[in-house]
């Protein structure tokens, strides 16, 4: 059976980079005791695959990895088992059976089903910003609201920075997490029902007194990734501020499948 | 409310520090099977140290037994530092932020122990720089009542003298026997109120303790040692080292600790036994953890499920001087492959002899196109095995390569050591004569048609640094232009062979190697060096990138000390060493025999053909009371201790 697992990283953890994230649970589904498929060779390795990798000083409620495991458990206890040994900055939060792909085709990763993210982004206390608390709200609004947002983003493959447009891959603000979702509307459940179970969601993203905060719903996955740290530093500039990548927290709340402007949970 | 509830972890080092070093989950703790325990409700608060880089530090065994071991009492909470690296020490240094444990994320400061391992001469800047970011006073005499106890121990304890200044007191020996006594010791004089130099007192009437600062040394003009003598009258005048004789009922971590990072020794490690039979003239390790002790099989069993099962590891590896000479190694190995191989768990067997055994177990575990075959023949000719007494043949590598070539390895590694004693140009050609003969092995035994490529040798020579408690503790140890000559004459010879192609060699830095010579045998005068070098910007020099061999130069001029004082001279037979005040269990007449035997050329047979006299006897214990016959041999070479 595939299962897809969700968790959330916080706290410490999130100086944890993601090749060690990967490591971290391979270890945990052995001391969890799931009995995972292995691939064959002199050096099996466990059939699992994450989602989309999150960056050094990230943190997110959910993270998702996919595993095949053989014999039969039940979602709950594929979150319980596993959420028993994680340490602290780690908690699984849930787990739904993948369906069965159909006929001859091959199975879709998480990865590749990735379309969109919802991030929220706040400026650390002990770091300095122009505009008060009302006043960084409503500017964010004005910039987002522009008929174009161009941005300077590095080239993947040639390493050069090239100027795009990036209001196509921003799907809607808001002020915290509940505005984001009225105003973009709600995301649907996966097409084909399937057994799962999530334990209550609480958010573990960081709150800072200062209050400014952002959140947003960019593209994400293979096609156009747009890291939410363009956004912001695009936003400083229009503020007529120097963008200080260490001023700010970038807390991931959920990541979606589907396209735009239907996504899907994942 | 107790405090239980409210302590809660806070990061010594704010977002923006840890994001602009390098692997910022150095610094952050948090590892599964970490110990949680609030700090204000024990009495001891220890801070256990290896000072190196975390992936080195945390790939230790001992620690993590000492780990273990404290923290099991309610009283004491044991937590860990390892060495900050050069982006961070900076940092440190410049923000003034006091070197934190990982655990509390507290100074350290505000503990009551700092315990060092010593296991390496190359760190000894960093225990320096350990106690400077900590706000430690270097020297013990200047450390004030508050200030955290410093303990050090590990082989390098065995010469502590250059050393000396820096620490409150040395742990001469194996951990699990008096550390209870000492922390027993220290909270009921804290509970007094007593001051740190009773405590000190109180620790130097214990077995294997040796506090520094309670003992003078003079020397003769020439400048070797002419006394050396406690001044308080706690101090005695011999520190014998401390050894655990029951191995199968000691401490061990059945949760060991899992790190984030991956580290050097990224595994569950099982050590099957302390000690070694073999008698190598040139390895301290073989004469210090004497007499070789066995673990029970089934105890090992025990701890292997536990430790696989409580960490998630990929891979268990079994460590000790020599497997091979563990008596129920074939039970042991045969129930991990039967147990995990089909969990995926990879087993790792170093210092393995090469044998059939040997290759049928390789064969079950690794990809043989993959891996590669060890030797360690140490040196190329059979005269020059016979002075060090390695006792492996030419024929043993050669017929070991053979079998493995034909069950499908292409790959060989020979570890040798350049500049032991009476080595002769003859000697080392023979490195590139026997390499070649490797070579020329599988071209002979593996046809054309099955050839997977060409064979790859890969021999690589370390240099010879004479260490205390061998029985070449007299020896000359080779200058670094001796070196020099040394290794180009081998590289030439190398390139002289048939089959050159298949070789590849490596070689060590000179540099490094003599300052290993000279704290190895150095005395309390090092410590200025020392202090110097450090003072002046050297630390990590084990890192090649950090090694400053024109500070350490400029530090022997300032100081007036030799580099030749210390390596390259001959020592008297009755010259006294900085460390003859430790009785390591083996005796100095012991050494010397064997010193004079290797001088004819002479082996001794290892401790189960027969008993060489060493002193060990003393422990009662080990291989020293298994059953021999009359000829001395040890009886039974099967499953010593399990009923199996």
């Amino acid at each position: 059976m595939n299962v897809r697992v969700r968790f959330a990283k916080y706290g410490a953890v999130k100086f944890v980079g993601h090749l060690d994230v990967l490591r971290y649970f391979q270890k945990a589904v052995r001391r969890a005791e799931l009995d995972i498929v292995y691939s064959k060779g002199y050096h099996p390795h466990q059939i699992m695959s994450f989602a989309l990798p999150l960056g050094v000083g990230l943190t997110s409620d959910s993270e998702y990895m996919d595993m095949e495991l053989h014999g039969a458990f039940t979602p709950k206890e594929v979150t319980e088992r596993l959420d028993a040994v994680m340490t602290e900055g780690f908690s699984v939060t849930g787990c739904r059976v993948l369906p069965e792909p159909e006929n001859g085709r091959k199975r879709e990763t998480a990865m590749s089903l990735i379309a969109a993210a919802d991030y929220l982004v706040s400026l650390k206390d002990g770091y300095e910003f122009p505009l008060d608390r009302e006043a960084f709200y409503k500017g964010f609004q004005d910039f987002s609201g522009q008929e174009t947002i161009p941005v300077l983003k590095k080239m993947k493959k040639s390493g050069e920075e090239q100027e795009i447009d990036v209001k196509p891959f921003l799907y809607g603000t808001g002020r915290d997490r509940e505005e984001l979702l009225s105003n973009t509307g709600a995301v649907r459940p996966p097409d084909v029902a399937t057994e799962s179970y999530q334990t209550e969601g609480v958010s573990h993203a960081e709150r800072y007194e200062n209050g400014r905060i952002l959140a947003m719903r960019l593209s994400a996955g293979s096609a156009n990734n747009i890291r939410p740290e363009l956004l912001t530093e695009a936003f400083c500039l229009a503020c007529g501020t120097e963008y200080n990548p260490y001023a700010w927290q970038i807390h991931r709340f959920d990541l979606y499948g589907g396209a735009a402007p239907d996504f899907e949970l994942l | 409310m107790s405090e239980k509830q409210t302590f809660v972890r806070k990061l010594a080092l704010s977002d923006e520090i840890l994001l602009s070093v390098d692997k910022p989950a150095r610094y952050i703790g948090g590892e599964v099977n970490m110990v949680m325990k609030n700090p204000r409700e024990v009495d001891i608060r220890f801070c256990m140290c290896f000072p190196d880089v975390y992936e080195v530090g945390m790939s230790h065994l001992g620690i993590q037994i000492l780990y273990d071991m404290f923290n099991r009492r309610e009283d004491t909470y044991c937590e860990r530092v390892y060495s900050p690296w050069p982006d961070l020490d900076r940092v440190l240094r410049e923000k003034k932020i006091p070197l934190f444990a990982l655990e509390s994320q507290e100074p350290l400061k505000e503990f009551d122990f700092l315990g060092i391992t010593l296991q390496y001469e190359m760190c000894y800047t960093n225990v320096l720089q350990i106690l400077d970011l900590a706000g430690i006073p270097l020297h013990a005499t200047e450390r004030r009542e508050d200030d955290p106890i410093v303990v050090g121990g590990g082989p390098c304890a065995y010469n502590p003298e250059p050393l000396a200044e820096f620490f409150d007191f040395f742990y001469l020996g194996e951990g699990e026997t008096v550390y209870y006594e000492i922390l027993d010791q220290y909270k009921e004089h804290k509970r007094r109120g007593g001051s740190r130099k009773e405590f000190l007192e109180a620790v130097a009437g214990i077995e294997g303790m040796y506090v520094p600062q309670f003992y003078e040394a003079s020397y003769h003009e020439d400048g070797t040692l002419a006394s050396f003598e406690p001044v308080n009258s706690h101090a005695k005048r011999v520190i014998r080292k401390q050894v655990e004789m029951s191995l199968s009922d000691t401490f061990y971590q059945e949760k060991p600790l899992v790190p984030y990072l991956r580290v050097i020794q990224d595994r569950v490690v099982l050590e099957i036994q302390r000690g070694c039979i073999r008698g190598c003239r040139f390895c301290q390790a073989g004469m210090l953890y004497r007499p070789i002790r066995e673990r029970n099989v089934e105890y090992l069993k025990r701890l292997a499920v536990q430790m696989l099962r409580s960490t998630g590891q990929e891979e268990i590896s079994l460590s000790s001087l020599s497997s091979s000479d563990y008596s129920c190694l074939k039970e042991l190995v045969y129930f991990l492959i039967d147990t995990f191989q089909k969990e995926g768990v990879n087993i790792s067997l170093p210092s393995l002899r090469i044998d059939a055994f040997a290759l049928d177990v390789m064969s079950k575990v690794q990809d043989i196109t993959k891996s590669s075959l060890t030797f360690a023949p140490e040196a190329g000719s059979q005269r020059m095995r016979n002075v060090i007494n390695k006792g492996l043949t030419k024929e043993d590598i050669l017929n070991g390569a053979a079998e493995a070539f034909r069950g499908g390895w292409n790959k060989v590694k020979l570890y040798f050591m350049l500049g032991l004693p009476t080595e002769g140009e003859e000697d080392i050609r023979q490195i590139a004569e026997l390499s070649n003969e490797i070579a020329k092995v599988y071209y002979d035994t593996i046809p054309k048609s099955e050839r997977h490529g060409k064979v790859q040798i890969t021999t690589s020579t370390s240099f010879f640094v004479p260490k205390p408690f061998t029985p070449f503790q007299w020896v000359r140890m080779d200058t670094a232009e001796e070196f020099t000559e040394k290794r180009k004459l081998l590289s030439a010879a190398v390139k002289e062979q048939l089959n050159a192609k298949s070789i590849k060699y490596n070689w060590h830095d000179t540099d490094v190697t003599m300052l290993e010579g000279v704290f190895a045998r150095g005395d309390r005068r090092c410590a200025a060096l020392l202090e110097g070098a450090y003072r002046d910007g050297c630390m990590f020099d084990s890192w090649s990138e950090f090694f400053r061999g024109d500070i350490w130069q400029k530090q022997f001029e300032k100081t007036g000390l030799s580099v030749e004082f210390y390596t390259s001279r001959e020592r008297a037979k009755d010259e006294l060493f900085p460390w003859d005040f430790i009785d390591a269990g083996i005796t100095k007449n012991f050494l010397y025999r064997e010193y004079e035997k290797s001088r004819r050329e002479e082996i001794t047979p290892n401790c189960r053909k027969g008993c060489a006299g060493c002193g060990a006897k003393q422990f009662h214990g080990g291989v020293c009371y298994e059953p021999r016959n009359e000829s001395g041999e040890v009886t039974s070479k099967e499953c010593l201790l399990a009923d199996c």
